[in-house]
């Protein structure tokens, strides 16, 4: 059986049944993401400090992709002739980050900006060495489903 | 007028398209050729070239085919920002005292199809371009649906600013795409970054676009309609801007580097959004040219919907916009794009534009925008 491995190192919590996104924070509270070892403050590098970020947030904009995206650098398991058009949203995370994703629903009419969204990790490709690479991803919160997870 | 002061004495266009067999150096010649042709100075006469480019390493061998005269000749790049910068080097040149008459060129010749690139050449991990997010389309579509849900701006106002585009072009004879089409036609295409669709973009191609400099205290030897150049600007992003090609943003944002490239352009030359005849601005999609409007100064948030409704940016409008038709009607070839934003303001300030003239014109402004988040403003005055 092969493995899931994160599509990158420190992107998120993994394995994790609820996994989070990994951000860096520097002392002066900034968050940076995707995370880093180190920034300059005031002019001093200083190592950052890993912290997982909240897990939902309200989408604050969106669009959809039509064609696949040229590869390389894209590196999904599709064809042009499998590919789905996705959708990509910038989703704030209320007191840390707006953060770039794909979006688990594609249609543009399915989606407004102030939806509720939740982080995902969904399986994405297949790595050099045979595994499956896991993407994070946000999906919309159902109507009425509590905030007990954030 | 000062010893520093520069004027552009002669401008070159070589159309943008497709032109197969024919290479990038090649068309930058045919750009030079006719911008030193307009000027009346002799290739030899020019002591610098400041030649831009994305997909030529070393733009400046076009010595080559011009005359091996031993000039510095210097490539240069800033992105979409690069016409500006090129024309911006070869004026501070001549503002220094280094040289009287200098040459700007840029030139280009992109392959079919959406820009494709490392992550890495823009300062971002290889993941973000494994999952499909280093499209810089996504932040076009991300931004102007965003603005048009803050501003209400509708579906059919980017309708208007693409057919706008086409109408231009079509009475442009240099113009890469020059077929009419209606909003209704427009807003039936399909969508390629929700809410942005196939004919509100422009695409990349191919062309060149030249301009020759000199000391604006010696521009009557050359030509009875100089061009004086009043402002040169450029800004890259700050902390908070919304900006192409990123996997995170600060809740608290900025103003887009434009704003303040064009706060600075308006300063340096002494003039504000009211004394602009004619405009040039980056439309890589109709959504852009929307937002530019108001990040230049020539509107508030949301006036655009009744400017556009009203034809206020037509050419025979209070303020027109992309009178040549502007990216989506001539492409980017990206090293040229910014010149030909210059060739098009200096031609409608000397009264050359033809069908497509603008009354009056006495003053030009020109604006870039492109990645890593760089904005050019360029302000031109007869």
């Amino acid at each position: 059986m092969t493995a899931q491995v994160p599509l990158a190192e420190s992107l998120f919590t993994w394995p994790a049944e609820r996994p989070a996104l990994i951000a860096g924070r520097s002392s002066d509270g900034k968050l940076v993401f995707p995370y880093r070892t180190h920034r300059l403050v005031g002019g001093v590098r200083e190592e950052l400090e890993r912290v997982e970020l909240p897990r939902r947030g309200r989408l604050w904009t969106f669009t959809t992709q039509r064609f696949r995206p040229p590869a390389p650098p894209y590196a999904g398991d599709d064809t042009p002739e499998t590919f789905q058009p996705f959708a990509v949203g910038y989703v704030e995370l209320e007191g840390a980050l707006r953060i770039e994703a794909r979006l688990t629903e594609a249609d543009p009419e399915k989606l407004f900006i102030g939806q509720e969204m939740e982080l995902v990790v969904e399986p994405f490709g297949v790595d050099a060495d045979g595994n499956q690479t896991m993407l994070y991803a946000f999906a919309p919160v159902p109507e009425g489903d509590g905030d007990d997870q954030r | 007028m000062t010893s520093g002061d520069v004027a552009i004495i002669g401008v070159g266009l070589h159309p943008f398209g497709r032109y197969p067999g024919k290479s990038a150096l090649e068309m930058g010649e045919d750009a030079v050729i006719e911008a030193l042709g307009d000027a009346g100075v002799q290739w030899p006469d020019v002591q610098a070239l400041y030649a831009g480019s994305m997909e030529v390493k070393n733009p400046e061998a076009i010595v080559g085919l011009l005359g091996l005269t031993g000039i510095p000749g210097r490539a240069v790049f800033t992105g979409c920002a690069t016409g500006a910068t090129s024309l911006a080097m070869a004026a501070n040149a001549i503002r220094l005292g280094e040289h009287d008459v200098t040459v700007a060129v840029g030139l280009d010749k992109h392959p079919r199809g959406a820009f494709s690139d490392h992550p890495s050449v823009s300062g971002l991990p290889s993941w973000f371009g494994e999952a499909g997010l280093f499209l810089t389309t996504h932040f076009f579509g991300m931004k102007i649906n965003r603005y048009m849900h803050d501003h209400g701006i509708s579906h059919l106002t980017l309708a208007r600013a693409a057919a706008k585009a086409f109408r231009n072009g079509a009475a442009n004879p240099n113009a890469w795409r020059r077929k009419v089409l209606t909003p209704e036609e427009i807003l039936a295409s399909p969508v390629l970054n929700y809410p942005l669709r196939q004919f509100m973009y422009c695409g990349p191609d191919e062309g060149a676009a030249a301009v020759v400099l000199c000391r604006a205290d010696q521009a009557h030897k050359y030509t009875s309609t100089p061009i004086h150049l009043r402002a040169s600007t450029l800004f890259s992003r700050r902390e908070g801007a919304f900006e192409l090609l990123s996997p995170s943003l600060p809740i608290e944002s900025a103003p887009s580097p434009t704003v303040f490239a064009s706060r600075a352009a308006f300063e340096s030359a002494g003039l504000g959004p009211d004394d602009v005849d004619v405009v040039q601005l980056q439309d890589t999609d109709a959504g852009s040219e929307i937002i530019h409007m108001a990040e230049n100064g020539f509107c508030k948030d949301g006036e655009q919907e009744k400017l556009l409704a009203d034809g206020d940016t037509e050419i025979g409008g209070r303020l027109p916009v992309n009178t040549d038709g502007g990216l989506i009607a001539n492409g980017e070839p990206v090293g040229a794009s910014g010149l030909r934003q210059i060739y098009e303001l200096a031609n409608q300030l000397r009264g050359r534009a033809g069908d497509r003239q603008v009354e009056r014109a006495r003053v030009g402004y020109a604006q870039l925008y492109g990645a890593p988040g760089t904005a050019a403003v360029t302000i031109l005055s007869t």
